[in-house]
């Protein structure tokens, strides 16, 4: 499907994968983030391939994919706490941060399956920004979202690049992050 | 700082049992299955208990059996279909330790309770209460073998289509040894005999599946994503 694709990414650096639909865009944020692997090439994270400690270069990435990773049984504080826990221990003052900081502080309680598919996306971001994980990929955040949580998502990744992580974005508009330029890889 | 192994287990499994119970009918449902083929045996051969007592030890085996593999297609789907099982690939965790976890979650949810109610049954169908303990260990043993060895299905038909039919094709005969086994200790002790043989041999079939099966159920989970 992809070929010829080569791209660096370093902190403090936001890379946009762009390319119409169809075109690898999420083949290519899978390969990066290991669930896929390359037929040709390969991934390396700070000089060594992926697959030499698979568990460790997991440990260092946060993936949003397509589907946002939440049980629709939990609240969004269960699914907060559990997908965040296997990582790392977390506490409720921290959960609760993060969900007021993605607009979800009213909806703590409630499970996930009453949730709309943007309050779906801002859950997963929530997610994404408690890992604590260096380098971020991101397979179209912005779906589903209006525009204030556009916005509001964009300062969130704004930040974490200020704090030295990156940030791989696949979308099909270049994404306005406030202070950073972003690179381009165009796939088409 | 990340989570330590032990407290990553613990948070799978009970965050496991805490979504199934949540979704209870799918815990009733063996229960239900299982207390209907053995209460429906009496009506259709005899009602006998002399006569049933010669059948209870297979009765008993087949009927849990099949009742364990009604719930084995729940144990990935779900969460391959909301995306978590990539959260969990990508935990950073071993991943076999965790399906571990969660195999163990799955037989406490599916397994234990048909073990629970055996006694009930057992007795229904003329079973001295001598041998109800050999009954409730065999089937503890052999719906833990079952649990592991279909967690390895589960992995495998992922993403497929009535991937249930080949679900149970692909199970069914890596468990009949459990079946003989069992239903050999159970009919064993009904008659009065010691059924250590059998019991021992259920015992090292658990302990090998669960052995390999984590192996086996990882790597597909991880083909599963391709």
């Amino acid at each position: 499907m992809l070929r010829g694709v080569s791209l660096d990414v370093a902190a403090g650096q936001i890379v946009h994968v762009a390319g119409s639909n169809g075109v690898g865009k999420t083949t290519l944020l899978r390969v990066l983030a290991g669930l896929l692997t390359a037929e040709q090439g390969g991934v390396n994270w700070q000089g060594r391939p992926i697959t030499t400690n698979f568990d460790s270069y997991a440990a260092t990435l946060a993936y949003l994919g397509h589907s946002d990773g939440l049980k629709a049984d939990f609240s969004a504080r269960e699914n907060l706490s559990h997908e965040v826990g296997l990582r790392r221990p977390v506490t409720a003052a921290e959960i609760d941060d993060a969900l007021t900081r993605v607009g979800l502080a009213d909806c703590r309680e409630l499970p996930a399956r009453v949730l709309s598919a943007g309050q779906h996306r801002r859950l997963a971001m929530a997610r994404v920004m408690l890992t604590s994980a260096p380098l971020w990929i991101l397979d179209e955040p912005f779906t589903n979202l209006d525009h204030v949580g556009v916005q509001e998502l964009s300062g969130v990744i704004a930040e974490h690049v200020d704090n030295g992580g990156a940030a791989v974005i696949a979308a099909h508009q270049p994404p306005a992050i406030p202070r950073h330029s972003v690179n381009c890889v165009n796939l088409a | 700082m990340q989570t330590s192994l032990t407290q990553a287990m613990a948070l799978v499994y009970r965050g496991d049992l805490v979504l199934a119970f949540r979704r209870w009918e799918q815990i009733a449902q063996p229960v239900v299955f299982f207390t209907m083929v053995t209460t429906l045996v009496p009506l259709a051969l005899s009602p006998e208990l002399g006569e049933l007592r010669e059948i209870a030890g297979g009765v008993l085996w087949i009927a849990a059996l099949l009742a364990a593999l009604l719930g084995l297609e729940f144990m990935y789907r779900a969460d391959h279909a909301d995306g978590t099982l990539e959260q969990m690939l990508l935990s950073g965790q071993p991943l076999a330790w965790l399906v571990l976890s969660k195999t163990a979650a799955h037989w406490t949810a599916s397994g234990l309770p048909l073990v629970l109610v055996s006694p009930l049954l057992a007795i229904s169908l003329g079973v001295p209460s001598d041998a109800l303990c050999v009954l409730m260990t065999s089937l503890a043993l052999g719906t833990g073998t079952l649990s592991a060895l279909g967690a390895i299905g589960a992995a495998l038909t992922l993403g497929l289509r009535r991937g249930s039919v080949l679900l149970s094709l692909l199970v069914l005969p890596l468990a009949m040894p459990a079946l003989i086994f069992g239903a050999r200790a159970v009919d064993m002790a009904i008659h009065g005999e010691v059924a250590r043989g059998p019991l021992l041999l259920l015992g090292a079939m658990f302990v090998l599946s669960l052995t390999l099966s984590p192996l086996a159920v990882s790597a597909a989970l991880r083909i599963s994503q391709e």
